[in-house]
């Protein structure tokens, strides 16, 4: 693909000037994620109550694919039910691993679409996915989560990178 | 001359020692398009690509010569035996071993070095015992020396480096003790390309009669090496990156230490005769060569030592060494480019960060223009921490890379620039 379909205006906006970019003293939900390979490392915080996501923020070191990808992420889910924010998560690992064609298939996802050019650079997965790793993890109060292992979005043991 | 956008005559007016056209021409691979684009490898570290009479010599070897070794009396099994081991000899020529039975066919440097951490290490080390190791190390030779750290109860010792990626000498000195074992160390740094001054650093650990394990994987294909030279006790390097083919590589062992060591793997030929009772085991090299080898692969390197002979390691040497003079020039006057590892002495890596760009997005934007570079920690994160960055983009250079393909990076790193403005 032309990364000129990933690198678009929108993704290096966000990257420039990340949203809710940040750390939640109120947290009720916190999480880490860490990419192993390739060193995006981010911490998102969320203020949940009564299923609803009042606040979230991010915060770490990764690359401009990572970044936006978790800005826009906080952008879209702030103000959303914990459940609608999970679909989210689904259907961008899925958008992500080509496994949705977003141009065919109805989803939810509206602006994040320009992330769909990522599943053609399977090097670059999962910096876009790692942020919905780890917004999932927050939900399930797990604290730290990888791209590796069982939480590999390339799923397949067979498609697993060598270091 | 395969590709007309090739141009003869270099910016500077310098030229390599040897036919840079024609031996452009013996690697296919260099013509390939990428993204619409010449392709401008510039990841030889990784891995390098191998040259025609390489290829030539692994089909003639699968479709004339093919059989297992050390085996039968057959026609096919002497003719493939006699290629294997004629191979061992180009190998031992080409380091200047005193001895072929030195050199042992691994399967690349970490099987080398795992193998010494075994046949060596767990053999003849104990509690309490130190390894000297230092800042710049690959991963491969860092991980199997503290497995045998967590296994003995040994003790690993660092040198420490300075801000241009140059070991501290009179630190590693200071390093030894009553204790020391060993030193291993890697000849020329992947990530930052540093030369370490090996010779000098084996006469200070031999003074201490300690022996040097050298980690030669960056070193082997770009410039001459000497074992008995260097009188370095273990070389370790790797064939794909010294224009070979994969799977291969080579442990040089002092013969009075192979003799030492026990061996790596149980198996066929690397025994003299076998009962329930007990085993005998083969003399060396055949007693770290367990099993049936990669003995295509061992032809190949054969055949990539002959072609670098042909062209001539100081020749190549001093291209690559224009070559980095010429990339660092370049890459240097690009503002908020910062280049990591600046030894005097370095070897065909350039390593270097942009200025708000992660390095993942400059070799992804890198690609776009058809130029090849690695991203990431380079397997020596030690390396990036002592730098406090989490990953560098590396440029690194061959023989058959020319002025015009560091001109592409330059180009392709100004419009990186340009997109993340």
């Amino acid at each position: 693909m032309d990364s000129k379909q990933l690198y678009q205006e929108i993704i290096l906006d966000h990257n420039k000037k990340p949203r809710n970019w940040g750390n939640l003293a109120d947290a009720t939900h916190r999480a880490e994620g860490v990419n192993p390979l390739c060193g995006d490392h981010i911490w998102i915080t969320l203020k949940v109550q009564d299923g609803l996501i009042e606040k979230v923020a991010f915060e770490g070191e990764s690359c401009a694919i990572c970044k936006a990808s978790a800005s826009m992420m906080t952008a879209n889910v702030k103000g959303k039910w914990v459940e609608q924010a999970e679909q989210l998560v689904q259907e961008f690992r899925e958008m992500a691993t080509g496994r949705l064609d977003v141009a065919a298939q109805p989803n939810h996802l509206g602006r994040l679409v320009v992330f769909a050019g990522v599943k053609d650079l399977p090097s670059r997965v999962k910096c876009a996915i790692l942020p919905w790793h780890t917004l999932h993890a927050a939900f399930h109060n797990r604290r730290t989560t990888s791209t590796e292992g069982d939480a590999d979005p390339m799923g397949l043991p067979a498609a697993k990178e060598s270091a | 001359m395969s590709s007309p956008a090739l141009a003869l005559q270099e910016p500077s007016g310098l030229t390599p020692g040897f036919d840079l056209p024609r031996v452009r021409s013996d690697f296919p691979i260099l013509r390939l398009k990428v993204n619409g684009k010449p392709l401008a490898y510039l990841d030889n570290a990784a891995s390098s690509q191998m040259p025609q009479p390489v290829l030539d010599r692994l089909i003639r070897y699968q479709t004339q010569e093919h059989s297992n070794i050390h085996r039968a009396v057959h026609y096919l099994s002497e003719t493939a035996t006699a290629a294997y081991e004629g191979a061992r000899r180009k190998i031992q020529k080409f380091i200047n071993a005193r001895d072929e039975r030195e050199v042992i066919y691994t399967r690349g440097t970490t099987d080398a070095v795992n193998l010494v951490m075994h046949g060596f290490g767990r053999a003849l080390l104990q509690r309490g015992d130190e390894i000297i190791l230092s800042q710049l190390e690959h991963h491969s030779n860092i991980v199997p020396w503290q497995m045998l750290r967590d296994e003995k109860g040994c003790k690993l010792r660092v040198i420490p480096c300075n801000d241009a990626g140059e070991l501290l000498l009179d630190e590693y000195e200071a390093l030894f003790n009553q204790h020391t074992r060993l030193v291993a160390l890697t000849h020329v740094s992947n990530a930052l390309g540093t030369v370490n001054p090996v010779k000098q650093m084996i006469a200070c650990a031999h003074a201490q009669g300690v022996p040097v394990l050298v980690d030669g994987a960056q070193a082997v294909p770009h410039l001459p090496v000497d074992v008995q030279d260097l009188d370095c006790d273990f070389y370790c390097f790797s064939g794909h990156k010294m224009f070979g083919p994969t799977g291969i590589g080579v442990l040089f062992g002092k013969a009075q230490w192979l003799e030492k060591m026990q061996p790596y793997q149980g198996g066929g030929d690397m025994i003299l005769s076998v009962t329930f009772e007990r085993t005998v085991y083969n003399t060396i090299p055949h007693k770290f060569e367990a099993g049936t080898p990669p003995i295509a692969a061992a032809i190949g390197l054969g055949a990539a030592v002959d072609y670098l002979t042909e062209i001539g390691m100081r020749e190549i040497a001093a291209w690559e060494h224009e070559l980095l003079t010429y990339a660092s020039g370049q890459v240097q006057a690009l503002p908020g480019v910062r280049i990591v590892g600046t030894a005097i002495d370095k070897a065909s890596v350039l390593s270097f960060t942009v200025a708000g760009v992660h390095p993942h997005d400059v070799g992804t934007l890198l690609n776009e223009d058809g130029v090849a570079v690695r991203t990431g920690h380079h397997c020596a994160q030690p390396v990036m921490q002592r730098f406090g960055i989490p990953a560098t983009a590396r440029a690194s250079f061959a023989f058959y890379n020319t002025f015009q393909e560091i001109d592409q990076l330059v180009a392709g790193i100004r419009r990186v620039q340009k997109i993340f403005a």
